[in-house]
């Protein structure tokens, strides 16, 4: 039957946000790229921005209820899709993320399947709403999120395998889980993770290097305590009002690592100071609390839960990448959404802002 | 899937639960997520306002590198301006230890690139280890166009490699005049204990030796630098400021090259020394030693071949021999033991009946010739032992002793070089410090030829009989016009190198004439005259030669002759004969008769009075050429030069 959504109800203030923060992001990518052979980056990323856009409106357009009926299949694809990356993908420093698509095109899998995973997860626990969740309830859905979240770790790549993580926590949060429940699966996690500590061989040499860097930032300086450091400087020789766009030393001296991706934030700290970074954390807290009275206002559960899904995701982002440039987490490779640069990421973005949108617009069916 | 059963889509879940998500577990969510929020802004806050000031500092330092920009060494010229030491620029590379990712990893390309081997790296490193971090450290010096071109090529995969111009020192060639103006090398971890060194710095070149050492805080200079801003690749992307370098003070030595060159051809395949000395002020003409070395090699990294080529000659290449050689005067003593016996009224009086020798204590003692009756007057011209013999005996050492301290021996002259020694002489006083015993009147005998204990630098001699021909007025011995030197930097250099300096001692007139009357006759031809066969015609040349013993007579006959067995030949010659414009002192080792090396101060002499000829016939010439007083210098005919007729 014919669905009454109108663009009324589309959510024009979320986008207003979104839109604002991806011009931010437009700007300091030209500004961090200026001076290297990466400029021009800014252009691809509206490039990216302009496609993703598109898939958004396409998207919130689909019934997402029709997504979540096709999502076994997604999830089966998914995990194909992973273990083709880890056999044919292209390798980029000792890892396999991207399949080449050709003409230039590179995908990256574990992206996606994290849109997929928030759908996942959504219609596992809607199916178990109205009950306790029970031990097997709790179990099967560690192995939804954790057997992907596997195949993406031995890509090897931590840091996008981790942002699985929040979709089950929140799932397991709303879903229900209570609280002695909690206490023993911490247990369990603190058990497992001392004796993979004394295993020690668990990681990477280079991860192992991250997390000693981040311990003492001082015992590597060209390693991953230079990146720390010199992201530190960065942002604290911003100071309260930055140097201005295009002055950041550390940013314009490519003493900054990866200004436009991983490190973008320091970049805009630099430039923008405390100020500029408050304002851009001020609108992610409006974005995410936008996103939180959408999940409030949806009409059934799964919209709520596939909104909750997005956020758990951001917030988790935000916080482990500004963490890091702030010097409070260590070094994990995860972007920063909406800021850094790369299609993935935007794509991820706005398709999950396409499938919200789609949500806010079935609030007053029925 | 276990969730595969949900395809209606009603507003009510499975099992006809709540359809909505609690609204408490949203708030909370959104409590998180500000709480989250918040911990970020916390650490902004620390970084941002708390610290941005050391952060900032820490930025600057980061993009902004101080490059030394060096200042060029003082140059260093003879007394006529003519240039002896000169600059040439120069590129070195250097190490940024702070730039560099894995040093060992890049050690072998940098090795290639550079011509040096990785155990040379690796040696520099561990000299600069306590050096501080941001300090760059010199890899190599003076490299070629092609060592250049491979630094600039690999700026990115070696940003730690940086290139700095320099000025280089270029000395003149085969080690000419080498031990006066020494060298220059990078200042030693011994030197930097020194507080004179204090605001010296690891790296550091300075000078090492010579002119270079005593007068190096006029001839560095004072390094500028310049501010430059740089990435993390060490590219320069522009710069901010500079100090400039206050180039060294150019330095105008006594030395007269022609003088120089004179000595240094004298000694040609000689090992000796020869110093040459302006007696009324102590400007020093010419100081020349052998074995000599080349400068060059030393103000570039030395190679270890020839380091251990100057170590292993036994002549030791870097002794400068005017001053560090104290060795037995031999005959030359004797003007010493004139001036004594003289001024104590002995030796007027002598008359000494020599038969090739004399008998004192038991023990006989030779002369070359028998002379014959031997007074003063024909005993320092024929040299005769047996005189000075019993002149010694009678004077008994500490006379001796007296008269010679009081002309500088066993004392250094003070001259402005490093490094200078005393010598030696003996007396009662000397050997009871020194040996714990007693002195036995017996040895003095030895002492008035010049032998025994007493021994005696080149430069020593040449200032001690100078003095006598002087009527008694001894100089210190220089080598940079003190005019050329601020006030207390040569306060400073006088008590650096403390010495007998200027001084006047009783010398009566008769005395005066008398020793150097008879000095002017050994140089001219006659029997028994010792140094007659460095005659120099028309020039009024006066001299004393030596021929000092390097063994016993009972040592020599065991070892069977041999180069190093031969005796050391002194001389020292001056001209005029009474108040001489020149005095100088040469010392031949192993040379045998001191009258070789009265040859050789000959040559001096005959250098420093033609070219006095040829100046004062220049000047004439000029005033000829002037057409107010053609008749004046058409009539008069040309003077003969000053120093030479009396």
């Amino acid at each position: 039957m014919p669905r009454l959504s109108s663009y009324r109800d589309f959510d024009w203030v979320l986008l207003g946000f979104v839109l604002l923060l991806s011009v931010i992001s437009v700007l300091e990518i030209k500004s961090a790229t200026l001076h290297t052979k990466f400029h021009g980056f800014d252009h691809k990323q509206i490039e990216f921005l302009a496609v993703g856009l598109v898939l958004m409106f396409i998207i919130s357009l689909i019934d997402y209820h029709v997504l979540i009926d096709i999502i076994p299949w997604a999830v089966g694809i998914s995990l194909i899709s992973l273990v083709v990356v880890k056999l044919v993908g292209t390798k980029v420093l000792g890892a396999r993320r991207w399949i080449n698509l050709g003409h230039g095109v590179h995908f990256q899998p574990s992206e996606w399947v994290k849109l997929v995973l928030i759908l996942a997860v959504a219609r596992y626990f809607w199916g178990l709403s109205g009950r306790e969740l029970t031990w097997p309830d709790i179990g099967k859905a560690f192995a939804l999120v954790g057997i992907p979240m596997a195949l993406v770790l031995i890509q090897p790549d931590l840091g996008t395998a981790l942002t699985y993580f929040p979709i089950l926590v929140m799932g397991l949060f709303l879903g229900g889980i209570r609280i002695k429940q909690v206490a023993l699966i911490l247990l369990a996690l603190a058990l497992v993770g001392g004796i993979a500590w004394k295993s020690g061989k668990r990681l990477k040499p280079y991860q192992q290097a991250r997390i000693n860097a981040f311990i003492n930032p001082d015992s590597d300086p060209k390693g991953s305590g230079y990146q720390i450091r010199q992201s530190l400087i960065a942002v604290g020789s911003g100071g309260i009002w930055g140097k201005g766009t295009n002055r950041g030393t550390q940013t314009q001296g490519d003493f900054l690592p990866i200004p436009y991706t991983d490190f973008i934030f320091a970049a805009f700290c630099e430039e923008h100071g405390f100020v500029g970074a408050i304002g851009v954390l001020l609108l992610y807290f409006l974005i995410l609390m936008r996103l939180i009275q959408n999940a409030q206002t949806a009409s059934d559960l799964p919209g709520s839960f596939i909104i909750m899904g997005v956020v758990a995701v951001i917030i988790f982002q935000i916080a482990v990448n500004v963490g890091m440039v702030v010097g409070l987490m260590p070094v994990t490779g995860i972007p920063l959404p909406l800021l850094s640069y790369g299609g993935s990421s935007v794509l991820f973005t706005f398709l999950a802002l396409g499938i919200v949108m789609n949500i806010r617009m079935s609030r007053f069916v029925n | 899937m276990e969730t595969g059963h949900h395809h209606e889509r009603s507003s009510s879940g499975p099992n006809g639960k709540a359809e909505k998500l609690p609204a408490a577990k949203l708030h909370a969510a959104g409590y998180l997520i500000a709480l989250i929020l918040a911990v970020l802004i916390t650490g902004l806050w620390r970084l941002q306002v708390l610290n941005a000031e050391s952060f900032r500092s820490l930025a600057e330092a980061n993009r902004i590198r101080k490059v030394p920009i060096l200042a060029p060494r003082g140059r260093l010229f003879d007394r006529e301006g003519r240039l002896l030491v000169d600059n040439y620029p120069s590129v070195s590379c250097y190490l940024l230890r702070e730039q560099v990712k894995d040093l060992d990893a890049d050690l072998p390309l940098i090795a290639q690139g550079l011509h040096i081997s990785v155990d040379q790296i690796h040696a520099t490193l561990r000299h600069y280890e306590i050096a501080p971090k941001y300090q760059p450290i010199p890899l190599k010096q003076d490299i070629t166009p092609d060592e250049q071109a491979f630094i600039a090529a690999h700026r990115d995969e070696l940003p730690e490699l940086e290139t700095l111009d320099e000025q280089r020192r270029l000395y003149p060639r085969d080690g000419f005049a080498a031990h006066l103006i020494g060298y220059v090398g990078e200042v030693s971890e011994q030197m930097l204990d020194d507080p004179r060194y204090a605001f010296y710095s690891p790296g550091d070149v300075v000078g090492r030796s010579g002119v270079e050492e005593t007068y190096d805080a006029l001839l560095r200079g004072v390094d500028g630098s310049r501010d430059v801003i740089v990435n993390s690749h060490g590219k320069e992307l522009g710069h901010l400021g500079q100090e400039l370098a206050i180039p060294g003070k150019d330095l105008k030595l006594t030395i007269d090259l022609d003088i120089q060159r004179a000595a240094e051809k004298a000694l040609e395949g000689k090992t000796g020394a020869i110093v040459a000395m302006d007696p009324h002020t102590g400007e020093i003409l010419a100081m020349a030693s052998r074995p000599t070395f080349d400068p060059n090699q030393f103000s570039v990294r030395l190679t270890k071949n020839y380091w251990n080529e100057i170590l292993n000659n036994p002549d030791h290449p870097l002794l400068n021999k005017t001053i560090q050689a104290q060795l037995a005067p031999g005959s030359t003593f004797k003007i010493i033991m004139s001036f004594a016996g003289l001024q104590e009224g002995v030796a007027q009086t002598m008359h000494v009946q020599c038969n090739g020798g004399g008998t004192f204590y038991g023990q006989f003692h030779a002369c070359d010739h028998a002379h014959g009756i031997v007074t003063i007057n024909n005993a320092i011209p024929w040299s005769c032992d047996t005189f000075y013999y019993t002149l010694a005996d009678r004077l008994g050492i500490d006379t001796i002793a007296k008269y010679a301290t009081s002309l500088g021996i066993s004392q250094k002259t003070g001259i402005d070089l490093p490094d200078e020694v005393a010598g030696t002489m003996p007396s009662t006083a000397w050997k009871l410090k020194t040996q714990h015993e007693r002195w036995y009147p017996s040895e003095a005998i030895s002492v008035g030829i010049g032998q025994g204990a007493v021994t005696v630098t080149p430069i020593q001699l040449a200032r001690a009989l100078s003095g006598i021909a002087s009527g008694g007025v001894l100089r210190r011995p220089h080598v940079v016009f003190t005019d050329e030197v601020p006030p207390e930097m040569l306060q400073a250099i006088h008590e650096t190198f403390p010495g007998s300096g200027d001084q006047t001692v009783p010398l009566a007139t008769e005395n005066w004439e008398i020793i150097t009357d008879a000095m002017a006759q050994a140089t001219t031809p006659g029997p028994f005259n010792t140094a007659f066969a460095s005659h120099l015609e028309g020039i009024d040349f006066i001299g004393k030669t030596g021929t000092a013993q390097v063994m016993s007579h009972a040592a020599l006959a065991r070892s069977g002759g041999g180069m190093r067995t031969r005796p050391n030949s002194w001389f020292v010659g001056m001209a005029p004969r009474r108040n001489p414009d020149i005095v100088v002192a040469v010392l031949w080792e192993n040379g045998d008769w001191g009258s070789n090396s009265a040859k050789l101060g000959a040559q001096i002499i005959n250098a420093f009075v033609t070219k006095q000829r040829k100046h004062e016939n220049n000047i004439r010439i000029a005033t000829a050429s002037e057409p107010a007083k053609p008749a004046t210098a058409a009539t008069n005919p040309p003077p003969t030069a000053a120093p030479s007729t009396e």
